[in-house]
């Protein structure tokens, strides 16, 4: 098939093959696509039942905060950076924003979104600062804010949980209120996701972040304010757990001290998985989206086959090997292509 | 168009630049020549805005300026194509190219479409052709530099100044870059040329500058000076021709390369060193020649043929093998593939000989030292200490601690891919000496390069590769450039004007 691919890229005309090029690079998703359709047909072939509404709307529910958090991770991410303060950030936000509401009965749900976002945004100027002014690697970073984090709300949260009953219904309803079938908040995170892809593809800041990522030195000698972008970035990114704290708390009801736990290492993998280069410089929100409807995909059809949710794990890793074995061929096939025609063109 | 006065630099204590003196007239292609070290760098690194001089003027288009930056820069006209270009891998031609200034639409939105266009209205008058879609990752550094080029001529730049730019690019490559450059200047821009290779300095400049040691030894028309008379002004000192020494007749086969065919790279390669031979694998870039050595050494597979050293045939794809057998491989890439940059230079040089200076599998940093010492003055590296990393010191003496690595394992077949790019003039020479004493030791040497004046001067037999094949085979005595020239490019192939 790569001879193929390989041949036809050579012969195209310059206009046809560009488009070609762009194919390929939208093929990473198609490729996450086909990957969620093979697995949806072969469960459904095995449990009919997988394909029922209230199967859909469940995938769909766990997916928008997940392809949430990994919009803003593939942020960071494509500037050759990681977050992985997120799963703790969210704990704290759902705690403290859900406490809120559940203190202070009456006040409006906005607040408690305030509270979030507050949260997200501080921690995430934090991050941004240290990252960007301090040049203190964002692994490390975010690494030891993971464990600060977490530590911060098991202390405020102590053994105690807020728990659903003392929560406003129309916080609570927020999260599972459906339109026509279809969860109106899916709708609204799918609408973020496409602005934020949109923001990433033709925004002269959005390719910016592309540029970091893609070769830093670079970004400095173009004059590219790469501090302001990667502490952009992180802000976003922040934030975004923050608000996704709150969703998280109006979708369980039930908060304690452990809320989120792990979640950035799922995150990282659905962005990974959706073909973001971890090292920076490509991949689409789009693609991590896809990335994070497949886990969350996954961990439903596991569940609905009966299989132990000890597979799940192992297979989501599979999964995440797979996906950078597929992404590493694709360049290395790619850039033998380019440089085929490139020595076409110069002849 | 451009005057740069008395500019200076420190860097610490260390002058880097003491008495710096440029100038550009519009129309002209100004060459920068120096041995590294003299300063070259850190004046071109002045006008790109990268460093600010700590005394002197410059003035652009008479006009007293300071840079602050590389915008600043940017913004006064000049720009500054370097050696490797700093492409983003990851993004398209046009987005590099229109990096941070990409052509807007409605709503702040990239204008795509009018970004390629203007890409390819700036590449046409270049009469060179590249894809503004594809992305930058694959382009050889050639295409890289026209890219920069073009981001150059989309910032309407007018002071055009390029850093070494022939290094790494083959004949036809250099060819193609010298028509861009005559068509900057023909539109009336001014470029600064920067290279080691005089004969291209002669060949496409009209004015000269020599720096030494930090300071400007002169500027002149290129038309009255030769090019002795060019390194007498950059060395300071007469360089001692090759000694026309009594080379001793060379004796048994070391090597014997037989049919070697990797599919698609190489074919058919038959080739023969023997002791106290320089054999020189002449060609173009990307006519398979390195792939030839590094498959000899093991690096690379090879589909047919075989390896023999000394009479006995090498195993295939084991450079520990090659180098029990006594083969040593000083590759092209001295800072990716010779050095570890990091590492100090007693550390680079003991690298391939740990298992002779270890003693119950333990290694004692003095003998490593002493070893290292006794071999960097045998080859004359400029050093302050040992246990300096080698990414400090010059492009020059980096290449002699590769060499000083492989020396030190008495190798009885040295293969040296491009030994001398991007070294200066003098420690060429001193390259050179000693590539011509080891053979005189008995060593079989296959030496890589694409500059002709060394592979002539240097080699005892020249063979020339073209597309994966060996072409023609050379006595010293019968080579000359042209002969190489004509076989490297297949005379029917592509046309040197």
């Amino acid at each position: 098939m790569s001879s193929a691919l390989t041949g036809r890229l050579a012969a195209e005309e310059p206009g046809r093959s560009r488009r070609l090029v762009d194919l390929i690079f939208r093929a990473r998703e198609f490729g996450i696509i086909a990957v969620l359709a093979i697995f949806v047909g072969v469960t459904t072939a095995i449990q009919p039942r997988f394909l029922d509404d209230q199967n859909i709307k469940f995938v769909l529910l766990n997916t928008t905060i997940f392809a949430l958090l990994a919009l803003g991770e593939t942020m960071v991410v494509v500037t050759r950076n990681i977050d992985l303060s997120v799963g703790s950030l969210l704990g704290l936000s759902a705690f403290l924003s859900s406490e809120v509401l559940s203190e202070h009965r009456g006040i409006p749900v906005v607040v408690a979104f305030l509270v979030g976002l507050g949260i997200g945004a501080g921690w995430g100027i934090l991050h941004g600062l240290i990252v960007a002014v301090a040049k203190v690697p964002s692994l490390v970073v975010t690494l030891a804010t993971l464990y600060i984090i977490r530590g911060i709300d098991v202390v405020i949260a102590g053994g105690t949980e807020v728990v659903a009953n003392s929560l406003p219904s129309s916080f609570l309803g927020m999260s599972t209120a459906s339109f026509a079938g279809v969860p109106v908040l899916a709708v609204v995170v799918a609408c973020v996701v496409g602005a934020g892809a949109f923001y990433l593809r033709s925004f002269r800041s959005g390719r910016e972040l592309y540029a970091i990522g893609s070769n830093p030195e670079g970004a400095r000698l173009a004059g590219i304010p790469s501090g302001r972008r990667v502490f952009t970035a992180f802000v976003v990114s922040g934030s975004i757990a923050g608000v996704a704290g709150v969703l998280w708390a109006s979708y369980y009801g039930t908060i304690d001290s452990t809320a989120g736990t792990n979640y950035e290492l799922q995150v990282v993998a659905a962005v990974v998985v959706g073909g973001v280069a971890i090292f920076g410089g490509s991949g689409s929100a789009i693609g991590a989206a896809f990335g994070a409807l497949l886990l969350a995909t996954i961990d439903q059809a596991l569940y609905v086959l009966g299989i132990s949710s000890f597979w799940d794990q192992a297979i989501s890793g599979l999964l995440i090997v797979l996906a950078i074995a597929l992404d590493r061929g694709i360049s290395v096939r790619l850039t033998s292509a380019l440089r085929k025609r490139s020595l076409r063109h110069a002849a | 168009m451009l005057v740069l006065e008395h500019a200076t630099k420190f860097f610490g204590a260390v002058r880097a630049l003491e008495d710096g003196e440029i100038e550009l007239y519009a129309g002209e292609t100004h060459a920068l020549v120096g041995e590294n070290g003299a300063g070259k760098s850190t004046l071109v690194k002045i006008l790109a805005g990268v460093h600010r001089p700590d005394g002197g003027r410059m003035l652009v288009r008479g006009e007293e300026l300071e840079l602050a930056g590389p915008a600043a820069a940017r913004e006064a006209g000049i720009a500054v194509i370097y050696q490797e270009p700093t492409l983003f891998p990851d993004l398209s031609v046009a987005e590099n190219v229109f990096m941070g200034r990409q052509p807007l639409r409605r709503g702040r939105r990239i204008d795509a479409r009018a970004m390629h266009r203007r890409v390819e209205e700036l590449l046409e008058p270049l009469g060179v052709r590249l894809d503004p879609g594809r992305i930058a990752r694959g382009l050889s550094i050639a295409d890289q530099q026209i890219v920069e080029i073009v981001k150059a001529l989309s910032l309407d730049a007018q002071i055009i100044v390029m850093d070494e730019p022939t290094a790494a690019l083959s004949a036809y490559e250099v060819r193609r870059l010298f028509r861009v450059i005559e068509t900057l200047c023909g539109s009336g821009r001014a470029v600064l040329f920067i290279s080691h290779r005089l004969e291209e300095v002669f060949e496409i400049c009209q004015r000269v500058t020599v720096m030494r040691d930090g300071r400007h030894i002169l500027t002149e028309p290129i038309e009255g000076l030769s090019s002795e008379d060019l390194v007498r002004a950059m060395v300071g000192r007469e360089l001692v021709a090759r000694e026309e020494t009594d080379r001793k007749a060379p004796g048994a086969a070391v090597l014997e390369v037989e049919r070697l065919t990797r599919e698609g790279v190489f074919l058919d390669v038959s080739l023969s060193v023997r002791s106290g031979e320089i054999v020189a694998l002449a060609g173009l870039v990307g006519a398979g020649r390195s792939e030839v050595a590094r498959a000899i050494f093991g690096i690379d597979r090879y589909d047919a043929g075989r390896v023999v050293l000394n009479g006995t045939p090498l195993r295939a794809g084991s450079p520990a093998a090659a180098m029990a057998a006594g083969v040593g491989f000083v590759p092209e890439d001295r800072r990716q593939q010779g050095l570890v940059m990091e590492l100090s230079i007693s550390d680079n040089i003991a690298l391939a000989s740990l298992g002779r200076l270890q003693r119950f599998g333990l290694l004692r940093r003095v003998v490593e030292r002493r070893f290292a010492q006794d071999w960097a003055s045998r080859l004359r590296i400029k050093f302050g200490r040992t246990t300096d990393p080698v990414g400090t010191l010059s492009g020059g003496n980096q290449q002699k601690v590769v060499l000083a690595k492989w020396l030190s394992r008495r190798p009885r077949l040295l293969i040296v891919d491009e030994p001398t790019r991007g070294i200066d003039v003098a420690t060429k020479a001193e390259v050179h000496r000693l590539l011509l004493e080891l053979a005189r030791e008995g060593v079989a040497i296959l030496m890589i390069s694409s500059e002709l004046p060394e592979v002539l001067r240097v080699a005892d037999r020249i063979l020339v590769m073209r597309e994966g094949r060996l072409v023609a085979e050379h006595g010293q005595a019968e080579a000359t450039e042209s002969s190489i020239v004509a076989a490297a490019t297949g005379q029917t192939g592509m046309v040197l004007p």
